[in-house]
């Protein structure tokens, strides 16, 4: 194939698209399948038969609309009216009346301005929109044009110039400037480079790459073409979670189909630029995330890190120069291409340009996946975006950033999500957990939990991480005990910024901000737990008695 | 390198053909010991010694290094599951809607610690850090099957189901 034969397939998929009708959407990610999605997309799928609407009416399997809580959705297009929990019944009526005769069925309507009035969707432009499973829908809606243009207008340093010109920074927490990335890459010396894309998304409450991976996952591989073409490699791997087995399906599949149209393997579009994926399969080790880690699970090995320097970009796999990018990073490559740094650059705040993918869940109304531009405050996420909290209850705090994310009280709302101020405010951008948490959340057993996680997680390699936080876990064990000391405190604090400071790898580096967060915004429930001897959302001493019970 | 060249106590039957098949595509490189791993898995349900001593002389590693590497991530098992597995996601959603509780409710009823299977063999308590479904939090697996929204009363009420007979001894 040449890029004409792409640009045609493009043309004839597109105008194939706009001879349907109606199109409907029936959102079969991870989210929605559990409530059955499956069962509605066959009802559907049999309905338009039935009605005999099958000429004007496209029926489509796509990835998550970010909605997570009204599952299984549909969206109707044209129109974009958004159906909750729809049933096989309920998918039935919606064929009989939206469908054949043009009313759409109001009270099945889902309608929240505020949920969608405040993002932006550009990572996750096609997410809900089209079938995964189809390369066509990605081409038909501008998908691998970006590619089109690196190979034939621009030399692989315009490529990196125009990303350094965008601003973006890495997604996988660290934030560090892709371009300046990019450019250390490319002038490493050694043969052959990799690129290795990140979707080892291990932290509790984090949806957003395999939601990325399930809806769109070309637009991965198309950034990670153009990452290897501007930087010079030959081979890549996207390493992910076993855990994620239909992200893994869809991206099996995506990668043939892009290997059929001569988009991967061999010369890529006829001309000289060579590059294959493979996919690695994690094993559940949150650690495999960090960036030496993970290139020691990709060789085979126990996925524990080392010292840098010598950085990845230098001596990566098997020694040779490495870029390992976030699959969210990767997949902002493509529209900064086509519409230039300098479009990209004038979105979000001025420091962090464009936008962040964040899963929202916990204690609100309106738990999902969500997409902001950054700079916005944390309140407008919370209660614009979320709802608020439900069932009446009272704000407590928000964690942002995952298991080593800080805890936010109410009088942090509004920070604004950017790298810079989560740091300073203890917590961190992390791959992107929003986590919010009422009155009824201990902050000391939230804090024991997270500690609890990375003790678990933790690799063992270095003293810090290995032995600090199991000290750490040991007194907030005694705390919930009943045998705190206010001696505790300090220890805790002294504890936590020794380990952060002297830990080998992110891991153990943010291990402590749940604990220094909380002991720095909701001492007091420290105290109380300590002196009185009292959990004030009732969580701690009763769960003890149990297990004591037991 | 045939199978039974390999002395490891492997009985040659299906699986262990199809285990070979997979080694023999990754070209018995050293890289692949993780996909061998999650192959042997999927194929026998649990890793043992003699899982261990066959697929360290496929590749020519270390058998401690094979086994260095089967310990050292979460997934792979190394204990026989249970006939029926229950699964709960101790992610940060489902921390915060309450999931411990049904856990050390289901321990107590079942007498059956997480991580293990009951004396009987019948059922396995596992604990997984987020299955990423997360706006349906509280999750629970039982055997395949996700059930978002969970509370005590409906995990007690599958666990119930799937036992049947309810041999599995309660206290």
């Amino acid at each position: 194939m040449k890029p004409d034969d792409i640009i045609k397939l493009a043309e004839r998929d597109l105008n194939l698209r706009r001879s349907y009708k109606y199109r409907i959407n029936v959102c079969c990610s991870s989210g929605c399948l559990p409530f059955g999605a499956l069962k509605v997309l066959k009802e559907f799928q049999d309905a338009v038969k039935e009605f005999a609407v099958e000429e004007e009416c496209k029926v489509a399997r796509t990835g998550c609309v970010g909605t997570c809580y009204l599952g299984p959705v549909v969206v109707v297009e044209p129109g974009d009216y958004l159906y909750q929990n729809v049933t096989p019944e309920k998918a039935r009526e919606i064929v009989r009346e939206h469908i054949t005769k043009g009313a759409p069925l109001k009270n099945l309507i889902y309608s929240n301005e505020t949920f969608f009035k405040k993002q932006l969707r550009l990572v996750l432009r096609n997410a809900g929109k089209i079938d995964p499973f189809r390369i066509e829908d990605y081409i038909s809606t501008g998908g691998y044009s970006a590619l089109i243009k690196c190979l034939t207008k621009m030399s692989p340093q315009e490529v990196i110039d125009e990303v350094s010109a965008s601003g973006l920074r890495g997604r996988g927490g660290a934030g560090f400037p892709t371009g300046h990335k990019w450019n250390f890459v490319a002038r490493a010396p050694g043969s052959p480079k990799y690129v290795v894309a990140n979707l080892d998304e291990g932290d509790p409450g984090v949806f957003a790459n395999r939601t990325l991976a399930e809806a769109d996952p070309h637009a991965i591989i198309e950034g990670m073409l153009i990452a290897a073409y501007a930087i010079g490699a030959e081979h890549g791997y996207i390493y992910i979670r076993a855990e994620y087995p239909l992200a893994i399906q869809t991206l099996k599949r995506a990668m043939k189909q892009a290997a059929s149209l001569s988009l991967l393997e061999g010369d890529i579009l006829e001309s000289s630029f060579k590059f294959d994926v493979k996919l690695r399969l994690g094993a559940g080790a949150f650690v495999a995330g960090e960036e030496t880690a993970i290139l020691a699970s990709i060789e085979g090995r126990r996925a524990t890190p080392r010292p840098r320097p010598p950085y990845p970009a230098t001596s990566g796999l098997w020694g040779k120069p490495t870029l390992i990018q976030n699959v969210e990073t990767l997949a902002n490559v493509p529209l900064i291409i086509n519409n230039g740094g300098a479009w990209f650059s004038r979105i979000g705040s001025p420091r962090c340009s464009g936008t962040k993918c964040f899963s929202l869940t916990g204690k609100v109304k309106n738990p999902g996946l969500i997409e902001i531009p950054m700079g916005i405050a944390l309140r407008e996420v919370v209660f614009d975006i979320g709802g608020g909290i439900p069932d009446g209850k009272k704000f407590k705090s928000v964690q942002v950033g995952g298991p080593s994310g800080g805890c936010l009280p109410e009088d942090l709302l509004d920070l604004s999500v950017d790298y810079e101020s989560l740091t300073k405010a203890g917590a961190i951008m992390g791959s992107g957990g929003i986590v919010v948490m009422d009155e009824t959340s201990c902050m000391v057993d939230t804090a024991k939990f997270f500690t609890d996680f990375c003790v678990d997680e933790s690799c063992g390699k270095c003293v810090p991480c290995r032995v600090g936080l199991v000290k750490v876990k040991n007194t907030f064990e005694g705390i919930i005990r009943g045998e705190g000391k206010v001696e505790n405190l300090a220890l805790l604090k002294k504890l936590g910024n020794l380990i952060q400071e002297t830990s080998l790898c992110g891991l153990g580096q943010t291990a402590p901000n749940p604990v220094l967060t909380t002991l720095r915004y909701f001492e007091d429930e420290y105290i109380s737990h300590i002196i009185e001897k009292k959990c004030r959302a009732g969580k701690c001493f009763t769960s003890h008695k149990e297990a004591s019970r037991k | 390198m045939s199978p039974e060249s390999l002395h490891t106590g492997l009985k040659s039957d299906r699986r262990l053909v199809l285990l070979e098949k997979v080694i023999t595509q990754h070209q018995y490189q050293k890289e692949s010991l993780l996909e061998i791993l999650h192959k042997a898995q999927e194929l026998y349900g649990y890793l043992d010694k003699d899982l261990f001593l066959y697929i360290s002389n496929a590749l020519d590693l270390p058998s401690s290094h094979v086994y260095g590497v089967a310990t050292f991530y979460n997934l792979f098992k190394l204990k026989k599951p249970g006939t029926h597995t229950i699964t709960f996601c101790l992610g940060t959603a489902c921390f915060v809607k309450g999931v411990e509780q049904i856990i050390s409710a289901v321990e107590r009823a079942f007498n059956v610690e997480r991580g293990e299977t009951s004396a009987d063999g019948r059922l396995s308590l596992f604990i997984t850090r987020c299955i990423g479904a997360c706006a349906m939090a509280p999750n629970v697996i039982v055997d395949d099957e996700v059930v978002g929204g969970a509370s005590k009363e409906a995990v007690m009420n599958k666990i119930n189901f799937l036992l049947g007979d309810g041999k599995v001894e309660t206290r």
